[in-house]
């Protein structure tokens, strides 16, 4: 019995605690631990004993929505532009779509589905409006791929989880009507080589994307994961476009004009643009390969012996080919397994297993996709740009092992 | 108890192509794709008939995009001093009095700061056509009163902006005809994406 009430003291000794200085009665004694780590004796009241043993207490009936555990602390990381993904507190390889990273120009805006519609015209045969329903009505698809905005990049200081390192990546099974089933309908002109893609948001974002994409693999997506899309993620309807940079999948969109040429809009031209050896890089659309280990990383603690080293690995030009896992801080590579499904221009979960012996020590991983393109280091990526900052930006992630079990970020220094 | 039909659709699963010689007579064309579903015999009509054509009214409504050879800019003209006053009440606040050091950041070039490697990107050293000055002006500013510019408003405000980073004279005026034959100094700067994949890193 004192066993079970050590460890049910310790699951929680904060709640214990406060609810200690309360209880009455003291039915028994339990070695609580406080947050700063001390062995502090404490007495239990019997209605305590009874409200932390959940065999003794009925339950709650069913509901109309499931809730997360209210142990469960997961929470995106906002700013005034953008909301990051907690990837160091995921399982598997689907983004809870309430954790999604956002990134917006003018707010979230609130839109009835009922009165939203999509114009599609320009160099096409019929332009037509469709509205919400009507394009469900369509023949559907499905994917599960990743979205990652091409700003997604952070370094800087010792004390950075993934989320702020990384939090701009999340991946959903995404549902909708294809670009090209669309683009059939209303018939677009053989001349016509881009469209316009404008959201209905605040920010009236736009940007200009190759017919051949949108003839390729474009989803006009007004479902994630299951349910209709998140407000924040485009709701109604949105651009899916896979493998390609966050800002060119439109969100709340309302409008695809068909031209021959782009449409030189600002987030192509003053915005997602990169100087790349004194020239400016414009419409870089695919998302290079990328990996990134969310187990062990900042803040969390290890302990000598084995740990199994996780993470994930995308690239934007197809499949993950391999991972590779260093535990010598580079020195040596070892093949990391990749769990199934290994799918196109998706995160893929990947594991190492390894015995740290308590010493001192760095980890990361890098990722070579199907062309054959391996993850750079910050220095080959700033040594082929000759540049420091700017979009795209997808080097090697380390983390440093300390011999007393911390984890810190390796900033790097590289200006 | 499965049924024929389910066992002979199994069966055509693992068979395709046995099964396809011993049916020829039912009109099977198995595929031999790994994603062939015998369930999916529908054929793909030309045209599914949802949704309806847009009259051009409807059309004009929201098309407010421009293009850099100046297709989609709308009547009007616009001069800098008119969009200097603008600007001064309407975007100074968060653009710097002139453009410059406003907490959304500048919008004119000015001095480079010598602790910084770069200069910060403004109209004037980044932006590569002045067309798109127009545009987003029109379509998301003043950030918080987005589409509550006239079009002559935003006419003046391009003039104004493209006059304060030097590169057009405060006496030029800008119409549907001018604006694109304006240069801009970034322009050559800008070149399309190369990277292919492969070992290569851009
Ligand atoms: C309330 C603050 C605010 C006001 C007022 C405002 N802006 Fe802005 N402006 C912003 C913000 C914020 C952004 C960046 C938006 C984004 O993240 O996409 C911006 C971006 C811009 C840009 C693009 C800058 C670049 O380099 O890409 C231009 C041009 C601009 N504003 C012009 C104007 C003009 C002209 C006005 C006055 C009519 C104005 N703004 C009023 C906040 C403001």
């Amino acid at each position: 019995m004192k066993n079970k009430i050590i460890e049910l003291t310790q699951r929680d000794t904060k709640i214990s605690r406060r609810k200690l200085l309360g209880g009455a009665a003291t039915a028994a004694v339990a070695i609580v631990q406080t947050a700063e780590g001390k062995n502090v004796q404490a007495a239990l009241s019997q209605a305590q004993l009874l409200d932390d043993d959940p065999t003794k207490k009925l339950g709650t009936f069913p509901g109309k929505i499931g809730t997360r555990s209210s142990f469960e602390q997961l929470v995106k990381d906002p700013s005034e532009t953008s909301s990051r993904s907690p990837l160091q507190d995921f399982y598997g390889i689907i983004t809870p779509s309430d954790l999604h990273f956002e990134r917006h120009h003018g707010g979230v805006p609130v839109i009835d589905p009922s009165k939203h519609e999509l114009l599609i015209h320009g160099m096409v045969n019929k332009p037509m409006i469709f509205k919400v329903a009507d394009l469900k009505r369509f023949p559907s698809v499905s994917r599960i791929a990743f979205l990652e905005c091409s700003g997604n990049f952070r370094s800087g200081k010792e004390t950075l989880r993934p989320q702020e390192i990384c939090g701009l990546t999340s991946q959903s099974e995404w549902t909708g009507v294809k670009l090209s089933t669309i683009f059939r309908e209303v018939g677009i002109k053989p001349t016509a080589t881009w469209f316009l893609a404008e959201g209905g948001d605040a920010a009236v974002m736009t940007r200009s994307i190759p017919v051949k994409k949108g003839l390729d693999d474009v989803i006009i997506a007004y479902a994630q994961n299951g349910e209709a899309l998140r407000p924040e993620q485009g709701y109604p309807i949105r651009l899916f476009v896979p493998g390609w940079e966050g800002n060119t999948n439109v969100k709340w969109l309302r409008r695809i004009e068909l031209s021959d040429q782009p449409f030189m809009t600002r987030e192509e031209t003053s915005k997602y643009t990169e100087f790349v050896n004194g020239k400016v890089r414009q419409f870089s659309f695919d998302m290079d390969a990328r990996s990134i280990i969310t187990f062990p990383s900042y803040p969390q603690q290890v302990e000598k012996g084995w740990i199994e080293i996780r993470g994930i690995a995308w690239s934007g030009r197809g499949k993950v080919h391999k991972v590779e896992v260093s535990v010598d801080a580079g020195k040596s590579w070892q093949i990391a397994n990749l769990q199934e499904p290994i799918l196109d221009k998706a995160h893929t979960a990947f594991r190492y297993l390894w015995k740290w012996d308590g010493n001192a020590t760095e980890i990361m991983s890098r990722v070579t996709d199907e062309t054959g393109y391996t993850q750079p280091t910050l220095k080959q990526l700033v040594e082929a740009r000759g540049e420091s900052n700017g979009y795209h930006f997808n080097p090697i992630t380390a983390w440093q092992i300390k011999p007393d079990g911390s984890v810190l970020f390796k900033p790097e220094s590289f200006r | 108890m499965p049924s024929l039909m389910g066992i002979l659709l199994k069966s055509l699963l693992v068979f395709p192509l046995v099964l396809g010689l011993l049916f020829s007579t039912q009109n099977y064309t198995p595929k031999q794709s790994s994603h062939f579903s015998p369930a999916d015999t529908s054929q793909v009509p030309s045209s599914f008939g949802f949704g309806r054509l847009a009259t051009q009214t409807e059309i004009d409504r929201i098309d407010i995009d421009v293009r850099p050879d100046g297709k989609g800019l709308p009547q009007g003209k616009g001069v800098a001093a008119k969009g200097k006053l603008i600007f001064a009440t309407k975007c100074a606040a968060c653009h710097g009095a002139g453009g410059i050091g406003g907490p959304n950041g500048s919008l004119v070039h000015s001095q480079v700061d010598p602790t910084k490697k770069r200069a910060e990107k403004t109209i004037g050293n980044y932006w590569p056509y002045a067309t798109t000055v127009f545009d987003y002006i029109r379509r998301a500013m003043p950030f918080n009163a987005p589409g509550s510019l006239t079009n002559e408003e935003v006419y003046h405000l391009t003039a104004y902006l493209l006059s304060a980073n030097q590169i057009i004279d405060s006496s030029f005026v800008v119409t549907p005809t001018t604006l694109p034959t304006v240069k801009m100094p970034a322009q050559p700067l800008f070149v399309p994406d190369d990277r292919k994949g492969g070992p290569v890193i851009k």
